[in-house]
């Protein structure tokens, strides 16, 4: 989309100007997440970019990873500092974040599939219906998902166990699986199905055989997309989870609100690094779903 | 041979007619179909349709006091307001053996449910509880209860506090609903604006309405122009510039909104990139978080994939040509722009528009975290109320009325753009 060669001043003018605005939008999108990659390495116990840091030669005084060894609990006299205590607390949220977020995706990414392969077929009755209550754990406020989850299963005395945590995360993360599966069945030939079914194999074989391996790609998405929604959820593991059952973003919760850590930013870094290894993932994916399908790339 | 054209029903090999067999195979179809979705729709309405409907009708419930004075109420109920001016001598009574025989964890709650409808009633009921039970221990059998209570505290012979109960006597109520609009009911039942220091809940409505409408319209000035030049751009660099917006959209919202606490704060980036700019002294920094213009500022970044997407993929199917061929019949380029090209963008901008307010006005995290005092949406107080007042009805009337309102957004949202195209990156 150059400019034409007969483009006025003005024109020129305007279309530099725009490219200049895309320009800012794009830095506004993602410079707030790289500012805080160097901070991430700063000596200081504040969140700040320290005088050290912008000097010019670079002070090696400044930069440290000592946040870093903070965060995976190392103890020793140079991590701690006065106002950031050494706690075992990240690590114990990781640990309790992947334990959550991994049997979530498992039983979301199921429920999700099976229930996207009965939405895809042409017999569906009352698909809009069904369509909707699927994807509205997604389009309800967390805070009123919260809320309501939070009087119904203190009624079962569900609140504070993981249990209650992971089928609440469960329920907001299949209608992720549920459209990305429902996107990839789209434009799926069912005369395959048909001619595994013709040949002899029962419905279990047909699936794993013929359906599985062309939807798979759809699938691993949904499941990545089930994974991040559970693993970044805060609110129902504020409300719905004890005191010590920590996660991650419960943890960074307490480090915004009480701690102002810079440890922090170390696991915001982390986190930005997963969430960049997960795009690729899923951008491979689509692209490689398409490719199987016969679908031409846009 | 003859062939048999009959005027009768085409029949397949087993003899039943063709109709009724393909009806058949269509049912059990349909039954297939439903069998595959049906443990996630049962997964679904336990885990989440029954909770969000167990809140609705506790935002209604008043239940739990009608338990603990069921006597008192019923005698109550029997009161000719317009004859006496205090209740009938039955009321005194039931009500002395239900707070002597009480359950103490269910009386404070009940005490707690009394207090909203009029303050002073809390400290009245636990003197009188523990008068009451002196009473009972000595064995002593009032001649008048009414008598009694009025010795006991003097606030027994005020009419108003007894007013107060009409508001309480059935199971169901309006309550909290009114107090959620800055309402409550006098001592006639009449609905009435809140004392001047307990409004706060229309202010934040409307905060919210602003907030939410000022981040849409700030995402489409800022999201427009990028998904123009993404949609234009040929694919490889497109698919290139779209990790700038699917990269924020991936990253966990806590880490975004702790980077823009770090850019916005007093000593962050931005002041201090304006400080060595010299556009700003060192003293003068500007406050940018913890107030309305940090929510604005984080919420805008936020959620502007979720407009810049839905515009996207309706730009990126608008031929080029239309342009071209409007400036070719003579229209200024602006004209053009106006007249041909923004129209056929309408579809992307009220899908984005309505998707960016519906998250905007329940947003709770960002504004909580980067909000400050004045920068708090209703998101806030339902989470407040939830967790450290535990006035459960009214967080739940908050909740309702703010799922009623999403619901009439998302009503429009899928007659515009229908609800199963929602697109993830």
């Amino acid at each position: 989309m150059a400019l034409p060669s007969y483009a006025s001043p003005v024109q020129r003018t305007y279309y530099y100007f725009y490219l200049f605005f895309c320009t800012v939008v794009f830095f506004f999108l993602i410079a707030p997440l790289f500012a805080i990659i160097p901070i991430s390495f700063s000596v200081s116990p504040f969140m700040v970019f320290t005088e050290g840091m912008l000097a010019w030669p670079p002070d090696p005084e400044a930069w440290s990873i000592r946040w870093y060894r903070n965060m995976i609990g190392d103890c020793s006299a140079d991590v701690v500092s006065s106002t950031v205590p050494c706690s075992t607390k990240w690590m114990k949220g990781t640990v309790n974040s992947f334990y959550i977020g991994i049997i979530a995706t498992v039983i979301a990414t199921a429920l999700g599939t099976l229930a996207a392969l009965g939405l895809s077929r042409p017999h569906m009755p009352y698909k809009g219906l069904i369509m909707a209550i699927l994807i509205s754990p997604m389009i309800v406020p967390l805070i009123i998902t919260a809320a309501g989850m939070f009087f119904f299963y203190a009624r079962i005395n569900l609140v504070y166990t993981f249990t209650g945590v992971i089928l609440a995360h469960v329920a907001l993360a299949t209608p992720f699986v549920v459209i990305t599966v429902t996107a990839t069945l789209v434009g799926f030939d069912m005369n395959m199905v048909k001619a595994a079914q013709s040949l002899g194999a029962k419905p279990m074989r047909t699936f794993f055989k013929v359906i599985m391996p062309l939807i798979l790609p759809g699938i691993i998405s949904g499941a990545l997309f089930a994974f991040i929604t559970s693993f970044d959820e805060v609110v129902i593991v504020m409300f719905m989870a004890s005191i010590d059952q920590l996660t991650i973003p419960k943890q960074m919760w307490a480090g915004i609100r009480q701690e102002i850590s810079p440890v922090i930013l170390c696991m915001a870094t982390c986190l930005v690094l997963l969430s960049i290894f997960l795009l690729t993932t899923v951008e491979v994916l689509r692209r490689r779903s398409e490719k199987l399908r016969g679908i031409k790339a846009r | 041979m003859e062939v048999p054209i009959s005027t009768a029903e085409l029949l397949t090999t087993d003899g039943i007619p063709l109709k009724q067999s393909l009806r058949k195979a269509e049912r059990r179809n349909k039954l297939r179909a439903f069998l595959l979705v049906f443990p996630l729709l049962l997964f679904i309405f336990v885990t989440f349709v029954m909770p969000i409907g167990d809140m609705l009708l506790r935002s209604v419930d008043d239940s739990q006091i009608n338990s603990v004075f069921p006597n008192t109420f019923d005698e109550y109920k029997n009161w000719d307001k317009g004859a006496d001016e205090l209740p009938p001598e039955e009321v005194y009574k039931s009500l002395f053996f239900e707070l002597a025989n009480g359950d103490k964890r269910q009386i404070g709650k009940a005490l707690t449910r009394m207090n909203y409808a009029k303050s002073g009633w809390k400290s009245l009921i636990k003197k009188t509880t523990r008068e009451i039970k002196k009473i009972v221990k000595k064995g002593e059998e009032p001649v008048s209860y009414k008598d009694t209570f009025i010795k006991i505290n003097k606030f027994w012979g005020d009419p108003t506090y007894w007013y107060s109960f009409n508001q309480m006597v059935n199971d169901r109520s309006s309550i909290y609903y009114w107090n959620a609009l800055d309402r409550t009911f006098n001592e006639d039942g009449d609905v009435v604006l809140q004392d001047e220091k307990r409004r706060m809940y229309i202010k934040t409505w409307l905060r919210t309405f602003k907030v939410s409408v000022y981040v849409t319209i700030f995402c489409l000035i800022l999201g427009f122009p990028v998904a123009h030049l993404l949609a234009n751009l040929p694919l490889r660099y497109s698919n290139l510039l779209m990790i700038f917006v699917l990269l924020p959209f991936w990253t966990s919202l806590l880490v975004r909104t702790t980077a823009w606490i770090v850019m916005l704060q007093q000593n962050g980036v931005i002041n201090g990139i304006l400080v060595w700019l010299g556009v700003i002294s060192d003293d003068g920094r500007i406050q940018m978080v913890y107030n309305e213009v940090g929510t604005l500022i984080a919420m805008t970044q936020i959620l502007l994939p979720f407009m810049i997407l839905p515009l996207y993929s309706v730009m990126r199917v608008i031929p080029k040509s239309h342009m071209r061929a409007a400036q070719n019949l003579g229209a200024k380029p602006v004209t053009a722009f106006l007249r041909v090209y923004l129209p056929q963008t309408i579809p992307g901008i009220s899908a984005g528009g309505l998707l960016v307010f519906v998250l905007a006005i329940g947003y709770f995290i960002t504004p909580e975290l980067v909000g400050g005092k004045d920068g708090k949406l209703i998101g806030s107080w339902i989470a407040y109320h939830l967790k450290t007042t535990l006035n459960w009805g009214l967080c739940a009337a908050l909740g309702a009325i703010l799922l009623g309102i999403m619901l009439i957004f998302y009503w429009l949202y899928n007659k515009i753009v229908g609800i199963d195209n929602i697109k993830l990156g």
